[in-house]
């Protein structure tokens, strides 16, 4: 076995790749081989192929890195795998192995910029934010819309603009206290992780998370200077930038006495309740990452465990649920945000069909993979509008982002909202 | 292949149906069987029944194999390819044709999956009964290929009590049509129930039309959990002496329990030595007393936390939790080497035994449930590929345990056919006639022995032409 051969089994765990037994119960509910019905093209697939690449990495080519590219990562795979294999561990592993191997270009060089120089810095990122932001608002973009010349110029920048959250007016974390105290009764100490897009896209959502956990009992801790979760790192062969960010926010949130750690999106709180793992070989930070791990909760999951109530005086608009991947497949999150909002709109909540199907935003692949992206947002764009729902509730940025887009495209007249954001519009809480 | 073959191939399907990368390749090498895998020397995705024919016609003329394939969930590497063969895939071909409600029928193509099929026709108020563990997966066609069965045996039968009829192309590029809506029929040979159970070894099916009934109006799910075996096996034979049938009568063990609980996290009681699940269907009243007539039965053989499911979404849990089974196991050992074995229902106490036996005596690890009502068992062997000695014992355990079976009148295989995985114990239960019988069938219409060779049993004579001169000239034997 050569040193590269070593290095490969080494770090694609063998264990982990053998416990899939093939049975294929994977297949009918992954997006991709759905859509293509190419075994490559599914979980089953994609593992044997990783097996194939960890033995002898050069009998596969192109189809391969780009099945790897192709796959969303939505984990529903793993709901379905009755054996437990862990693909989200092997599909990153091999995806960092991949990046390492890949000749640089443009693409590559702009990818490793937005996430290393960018996402992982909070300076950085509010200044770049506020750049977009005066770009958002000027003369210039609107006549580059009406005028049609960007679409002209190259679709794909056209939709990236378009994907691009609406960069809130001022970024959460200058607006939320460090102690934020409850409005009655206090019952929970709990920390609030603002996140990166979240903090300068959605703000508002941050705001309202903060809301509704003063109304929940929860004295609220808001540390400053918070580091981005590492998801989308990690997500797309950026593992070792991850691990930093991990132990960054480990560090930072150690200093502070809390039941849980609050985070209000579904990737980032899938993320580091996987921090453990992440740091499996880190001897210094293994117990660590396990307490911090221990004590994340998405903000539906906290409101559900505490039976916290928040029922709506007259309800008329009829509301849909999509599930947003890292929240149902990363954390098995199903009935709590249903049961949140049945609690609400009383009888008029209406499931989609295939509600816990990728939307095709899956972290930054609406804008790697644009035209992929496109067909499964149009897929589930279907689904919503035979709901004939006023509302469709989420529980990620990600998510609401390419709803809105679907909406756009589709000229509906539908709202896209956050659960917490539908949670702290109802008044009479 | 020839590279000539393989443009040839594109012809007839078209550039965008034809694949044959090695990732292609790979991921059409296996099924759900464990161990057993070949590379395919192409993937081909047909379109409609005249490129099949064509397909089949190159064939027998180029002299290659062609293993049809639905979802490749099948258990004895049936759908696995084989020597110089091309895998044609089916799953393209989804299409619900027909749902004929006054004729009580369904008209499917072979890739419709059979829950999807289930799903449609119970809006109708019908009811397709075959339902095999991997119901949201597998398919129509790969269930007629295998004669698949499920949890409902019992009381409903199998996938060949519900072949009405069936198109097909056969190995000569012909287009046979047997069979159709009708109830009776009794002109010449009854040619569908050769089909059903072939394993694609003598034409590739491309419709299907399949008894529907009517849908069951009520429905209970019971679950019992049990301290000891003895308990559980005179609960069984105590259904049947009631004159019990329920729809479902599943066996679980403790090893399964435990993995199931991992997977499906019910909250099911893990300490339990053996559990029972139930489903009674009909109309209201006879649900329900035959309900009260089994709680009895459970609770005079000192059956604990007995648990009813109170909504639909409770018993369709256990039930998926229940068909979750077989993988869940997985989480033991890498490698679970699943058996089919099946005895007259009465033994099936019996055959349980033997199998504990069998793996005490050969010192590996098994995972045993199975549908009691029809005496299907499946031992599932918890072993690790890599692990060549512990393998070799599993081998041994399964030996045993098939002669057993056989000797108490029972069969190697109940729903998963013989495939690749058991051809080798077919002739100690069909008999030395009966495997020539089947020999001669398949060598008859299938002249060339191009549609899925070396399947149930091995056609070609161990030797062939010259005698070798030297070892170079030996080429090692793969059926």
């Amino acid at each position: 076995m050569d040193k590269r051969r070593e290095n490969l089994s080494s770090l694609i765990n063998d264990d982990l790749l053998s416990q899939c037994i093939h049975c294929g119960l994977c297949l009918s509910v992954c997006p991709t081989y759905v859509t293509t019905n190419l075994e490559r093209s599914s979980p089953r697939g994609r593992l044997r192929l990783i097996k194939e690449y960890a033995d002898d990495k050069n009998k596969l080519g192109n189809i391969f890195e780009d099945e790897m590219d192709f796959c969303l990562g939505c984990r529903a795979c793993e709901t379905a795998c009755p054996a437990g294999v862990k693909y989200d561990v092997l599909h990153n592993e091999t995806k960092y192995l991949l990046s390492k191997d890949k000749k640089v270009n443009l693409k590559k060089i702009l990818i490793k910029f937005f996430l290393n120089k960018i996402l992982a810095n909070p300076s950085n990122l509010k200044l770049y934010s506020r750049i977009l932001r005066t770009y958002q608002q000027s003369w210039f973009r609107k006549m580059l819309h009406s005028s049609n010349i960007l679409k002209n110029i190259s679709s794909k920048l056209f939709l990236i603009d378009e994907l691009t959250p609406q960069i809130s007016k001022i970024s959460s974390d200058e607006i939320i206290d460090e102690i934020t105290l409850p409005i009655s009764k206090h019952i929970h100490n709990v920390t609030f992780h603002v996140g990166c897009i979240m903090n300068v896209g959605f703000a508002e959502i941050n705001l309202d998370t903060i809301e509704v956990l003063k109304k929940s009992s929860c004295k609220i801790t808001t540390p400053k200077n918070q580091y981005c979760c590492g998801a989308l790192h990690a997500h797309n062969g950026e593992l070792k930038k991850a691990k930093e960010l991990a132990k960054n926010n480990i560090d930072l949130f150690r200093n502070y006495e809390y039941e849980y750690l609050i985070a209000n999106s579904a990737g980032c709180g899938t993320f580091m309740k996987e921090y453990y793992e992440l740091l499996k070989d880190d001897k210094d930070y293994l117990k660590s990452a396990e307490i911090f791990s221990s004590k994340i909760r998405d903000i539906s999951e906290f409101i559900y465990d505490n039976d916290i109530k928040f029922n709506s005086g007259k309800f008329n608009d009829s509301v849909t649920y999509h599930d947003a991947c890292h929240l149902v497949h990363g954390q098995g999150i199903f009935e709590q945000p249903r049961q949140i909002i049945n609690d609400i709109c009383d009888k008029n909540f209406r499931e989609m069909h295939n509600s816990t199907f990728c939307c095709g935003s899956a972290g930054i692949y609406n804008i790697l993979r644009q035209n992929d992206s496109q067909i499964f947002l149009d897929q589930k764009m279907q689904n919503i509008i035979k709901t004939n729902a006023d509302v469709v509730i989420t529980g990620n940025p990600g998510c609401i982002m390419q709803l809105r887009y679907g909406v756009k495209k589709n000229n509906l007249n539908l709202k896209v909202k956050h659960t917490v954001s539908f949670i702290n519009e109802q008044k009479g809480i | 292949m020839d590279k000539k073959i393989k443009s040839k191939l594109k012809e007839i399907v078209g550039q965008n149906n034809f694949f044959d990368s090695n990732e292609d390749k790979l991921t059409y090498s296996y099924d759900a069987t464990p161990v057993f895998n070949e590379l395919p020397e192409a993937v081909i995705f047909p379109e409609n029944t005249l490129q099949i024919s064509n397909i089949i016609k190159l064939a027998n003329t180029e002299k290659f194999n062609i293993v049809p394939r639905g979802a490749g969930t099948g258990l004895s590497g049936g759908s696995i390819p084989v020597e110089n063969s091309i895998a044609l895939v089916m799953t393209k071909w989804n299409n619900i044709l027909e749902i004929d409600h006054s004729n009580l029928t369904v008209t499917v193509e072979p890739g419709v999956i059979t829950q999807n099929l289930q799903n449609e026709v119970e809006k109708l108020n019908l009811f397709y009964p075959p339902d095999p563990g991997s119901a949201s997966v597998c398919t129509i066609g790969g269930n007629i290929s295998n004669n698949a069965g499920g949890l409902r045996g019992l009381k409903y039968g199998v996938t060949k009590n519900y072949v009405m009829g069936v198109e097909m192309v056969l190995p000569n590029g012909e287009i046979l049509k047997t069979g159709g809506k009708n109830v009776k029929d009794a002109a010449g040979y009854n040619l569908k129930d050769f089909i059903v159970g072939s394993e694609g070894t003598l034409g590739v099916i491309t419709k299907a039309t399949l008894k529907l009934i009517h849908k069951p109006k009520s429905f209970s799910t019971i679950i019992a959990f049990f301290e000891s075996m003895k308990d559980c096996s005179k609960t069984i034979s105590d259904i049947f002496n009631c004159n019990l049938t329920p729809a479902m009568m599943e066996y679980i063990d403790n090893t399964t329990l435990k993995c199931i609980e991992d997977y499906a996290k019910l909250g099911l009681p893990k300490a339990a030595e053996a559990v029972l699940l139930f489903e009674f269907d009909g109309r209201e009243e006879e649900v329900k007393e035959d309900t009260n007539n089994l709680e009895m039965i459970l609770n005079n053989n000192n059956a604990y936390s007995v648990k009813k499911a109170k909504t639909l979404l409770e018993s369709s849990k256990l039930k998926a939790a229940r068909r979750s089974a077989f993988s869940a196991l997985a989480r033991v050992k890498p490698t679970t080497i699943l058996e089919d074995a099946t005895v007259p229902r009465a033994e099936f106490p019996m055959l349980i035994e033997l199998v504990n036996k069998a793996g005490k005596d050969n010192k590996v690890l098994f995972g045993i449930f199975g549908h009691a009502g029809d005496g299907n068992l499946h031992p599932t062997c918890l072993t690790d590929e890599r692990n060549k000695n512990e393998i070799e014992r599993a081998h041994k355990a399964f030996d045993f345990i098939f002669n057993e079976t056989i000797k108490l009148g029972g069969t190697i295989t109940g729903e998963h056919g013989t495939g690749l995985s058991k051809k080798e114990f077919l002739e100690n239960v069909a008999g030395i006639p009966g495997v020539e019988m089947m020999k001669k069938i398949k060598s008859v219409i299938d002249e060339n022995n191009i549609l899925n060779p070396g399947k149930i049993f091995t056609t070609s004579p161990r030797c062939e032409g010259n005698l070798p001169f030297n070892n170079k000239q030996i080429k090692p034997f793969n059926g």
